[in-house]
């Protein structure tokens, strides 16, 4: 049962981060627009795809 | 943003507002909010967005699809804002200058506020539910020790939780109890407390079962049901403000030097020269310096022919410039005109609809004193058969947790939501959850004609009865001119070519050659015909020297009128008329639909008095009208429903407002009221089922914390999901 002393302060850590998370992305202002968000990510991006020579070696 | 119709009639009015005047200068940049209309999906946002990217002076261009708002900002003068305004226009998107908000918008804060402590509650619940579960379900095999640790976590997670989420509910229950009221929030602040104070004393004094989850859960679901209310009302005020944004109202001032200057309505002063071109509405209260014509009234006075304009003559703000140029002098400034007068008689008759008493209030009336009934009775129960403190105690405390109205906080707003959600794809605009339920018991109807049962414009007449070629040549000279005669021309003709240099003679008509012939359209007298029938139904077209052709218009009835009355009948509802305008055309109205009751000529105060006779009498009234006179009657109604084409001071006073000018939405804004108030009793009857099974469990003390766990959210799922029903058209 010792596991507990860890198991428990590391869900409630992890659940306050998604927490926390939440409340900064309401303060940020990304719940202003939630239709246009979710027809933004359908946007094509106009710049064209780096092509084969420019691309760094990663 | 969904159903901003396009074709609304009211806005083709607006057109000649001056985007310059609302350009704002900060940094060397010009910004400007623009309301666009229009734009649905992924590619009005890249077209509109890129489209106005492609001019590098632009610095900033964002798109809000859920408010249809758009912020722009460039770098260069002001004067560019026009040009911007047509580029929109040429790519499909008819935007219109607004104001923006100067303070943050009260209920945008709530409802941040209401979400900050959802997420906390909802946070608070899964982890101690977490803690909560293994107690429960490893009761046998866990230590005491480990037990109490549990407790001890649960302890130091729920009550910082509670603290801040309860917030809404203590500060509301603080408020009635201060003035004697009890509401709902009272029984859910004490079940609250009560959870918590018992929980902490069993796990550092009693060694006892906790109810922490219980608290937290508690506040969960009432924060989604409150925050669905709230978020229902700021999204149909945001509505409503993008309705009003887009009539926004600008003048042309007239300065000393001759020049003239764009500035918003509300900066003019009285004694201001203003410049007031055709097709222009009145933007304050004003007496006419120069130039002669018409003025279009219908919207003020609800009376459908044009005013004749002469230096001298007092004007209203709202009305419209039908023809010619005029200078005014203005009386007095935006706060103090007939619209401020108007404003102050709404403001009175919704003082008096805030005596409404919502169900839900009605249902909190009845239930608090029955609850704290029980759980007295609790107590002096076990105290009489068992003599023991504790377990009385106990046993009072769960019964006022497990009686906490969860389902009935939820039970309102959800089909509140569902209903206005559903109105909404309709082309409904609910303003407020409360005036669902109002419209539900509404019995007697009273409608205005002008704008509300006929379109508000004349419409040509026997368009087959004119002789060939005549309504075409008419045509011609009518699409260059903004008079309501020449745009039900146009509209007859449809689309064609435009004759060149017409010119149009104030209070006369149009003038131009066309094929070397010299063609005329306008009123009898100016055109020297001997017609004595009324001149504002007619009008003549006089080619060279051929024999003069008759057009007669008529203010048409609206295509779904006749329907909507009797559907209206249909449903048992009383129907009145109650018009601004003359006894013939209010009869002639009255007798096509067929509605016994009519009255004309009535005055703002008038229509008030009518409408309070009716709710002496005893019934439920609901207004229908869209014109400035008709705001004051639209606020002292029970209920009342407004066009989107009506003047924005109505439909402020409005409690739905029908997109899109359909007035058949209006027998769909009843049914799905209806509707929506059969939801809400069957789920308060739910509610009370749940509790006439747990309240008995819990006085008996069979309730331990996981049964008040499992039906706690049973009870709300259960309601949540007969709220949904009604989306699907169900009734």
């Amino acid at each position: 049962m010792s596991v507990l002393i860890w198991l428990i302060p590391v869900a409630i850590t992890m659940g306050a981060l998604g927490l926390a998370g939440f409340l900064w992305s309401l303060r940020s202002g990304q719940f202003d627009d939630m239709d246009g968000a979710a027809h933004r990510i359908l946007m094509d991006d106009d710049e064209p795809l780096p092509g084969k020579d420019t691309k760094s070696d990663d | 943003m969904v159903a901003l119709d396009a074709t609304q009639s009211g806005l083709a009015a607006s057109g000649g507002v001056d985007p310059q005047a609302f350009v704002r200068r900060r940094e060397g940049l010009s910004e400007l909010d623009l309301m666009v209309r229009g734009a649905t999906c992924a590619g009005c946002i890249a077209r509109i967005e890129g489209g106005l990217r492609e001019d590098d002076r632009v610095e900033q261009a964002r798109l809000n699809l859920s408010t249809g708002r758009l912020a722009l900002a460039w770098r260069g003068a002001p004067a560019l804002a026009a040009d911007y305004v047509r580029k929109l226009g040429r790519l499909g998107y008819p935007a219109t200058p607004y104001e923006p908000e100067r303070e943050a918008d009260p209920n945008r804060e709530e409802e941040k506020r209401l979400l900050r402590a959802m997420a906390v509650a909802g946070f608070a619940m899964m982890n101690v539910m977490l803690l909560s579960i293994s107690v429960w379900s490893g009761g046998l095999e866990m230590s005491e020790t480990m037990q109490a640790l549990m407790h001890r976590i649960s302890a130091l997670i729920v009550l910082p939780a509670a603290a801040f989420a309860g917030q809404p509910f203590f500060r509301s229950a603080l408020r009635a109890l201060r003035v004697g009221h009890v509401n709902m929030d009272v029984p859910i602040s004490l079940a609250v407390f009560l959870a918590c104070g018992l929980s902490v004393w069993e796990t550092f004094i009693g060694h006892g079962q906790t109810y922490y989850d219980a608290a937290v859960m508690l506040l969960f679901f009432l924060l989604i049901g409150r925050f669905l209310d709230m978020r229902l009302r700021a999204r149909a005020g945001e509505a409503a403000r993008g309705l009003a944004a887009m009539q926004a109202a600008t003048a042309n001032l007239l300065e000393a030097d001759g020049r003239i200057r764009a500035i918003p309505a509300r900066d003019v002063k009285a004694g201001d020269h203003l410049v007031l071109a055709a097709g222009d509405r009145v933007p304050v209260d004003a007496r006419i310096l120069e130039g002669e014509g018409a003025l279009d009234g219908s919207l003020v006075t609800g009376e459908t022919a044009p005013v004749t304009a002469k230096p001298g003559l007092d004007v209203w703000s709202g009305m419209l410039n039908l023809d010619g140029k005029l200078v005014l002098e203005a009386r007095a400034d935006r706060d103090n005109s007939l619209l401020a007068e108007i404003t102050r008689l709404v403001e009175a008759g919704e003082q008096a609809r805030s005596r409404y008493v919502r169900l839900a209030d009605r249902a909190a009336r009845l239930y608090v004193p029955v609850v704290h009934g029980l759980a007295a009775l609790t107590v002096v129960g076990w105290l009489l058969i068992g003599g023991e403190v504790r377990p009385a105690i106990i046993n009072a405390i769960a019964v006022l947790i497990i009686t906490c109205p969860c389902a009935l906080g939820l039970a309102v707003p959800a089909v509140q939501v569902v209903a206005s959600g559903r109105l909404y794809r309709e082309g409904v605009l609910v303003k407020s959850g409360d005036a669902l339920e109002r419209l539900a018991g509404a019995d007697t109807i009273v409608f205005d004609k002008t704008g509300t049962l006929t379109e508000g414009r004349p419409r040509l007449v026997d368009a087959d009865g004119v002789p060939d070629g005549a309504l075409e040549m008419a045509a011609r000279l009518a699409r260059t001119s903004r008079h309501p005669l020449s745009r039900a021309i146009a509209d007859a003709a449809g689309m064609g070519e435009a004759a060149a240099d017409v010119k149009e003679i104030p209070g006369g008509g149009l003038e131009a050659m066309v094929a070397g012939q010299r063609v005329r359209f306008g009123a009898a007298r100016w055109l020297g015909i001997d017609a004595a029938s009324d001149p504002h139904t007619e009008a003549w077209l006089v080619v060279g020297n051929d024999a003069p052709v008759r057009f007669c218009f008529e203010d048409r009835l609206r295509e779904d009128a006749a329907e909507v009355i009797a559907a209206l009948k249909a449903r048992g509802c009383q129907l009145h008329l109650l018009s601004g305008d003359r006894a013939g055309p209010v009869e002639a109205v009255a007798a096509t639909l067929g509605i016994t009751d009519w009255q004309a000529e009535m005055q703002p105060q008038d229509k008030i008095a009518r409408l309070e006779a009716l709710k002496e009498a005893g019934g439920t009234v609901a207004m229908v009208g869209d014109g400035i006179n008709d705001a004051p009657a639209l606020a002292a109604a029970h209920v009342s429903i407004s066009l989107a084409s009506a003047a924005e001071v109505s439909q402020a006073a409005a409690d739905f407002v029908l997109q899109g000018d359909r007035l058949a939405a209006s027998v769909v804004a009843m049914d799905v009221s209806r509707g929506a108030k059969r939801r809400v009793l069957e789920n308060f009857g739910l509610a009370a089922a749940y509790n006439a099974i747990a309240v008995p469990m819990a006085v008996a003390g069979l309730v331990t914390p996981l049964i008040a766990a499992i039906a706690m959210s049973a009870s709300s799922v259960l309601v949540t999901l007969n709220a949904l029903r009604l989306a699907r058209g169900g009734r």
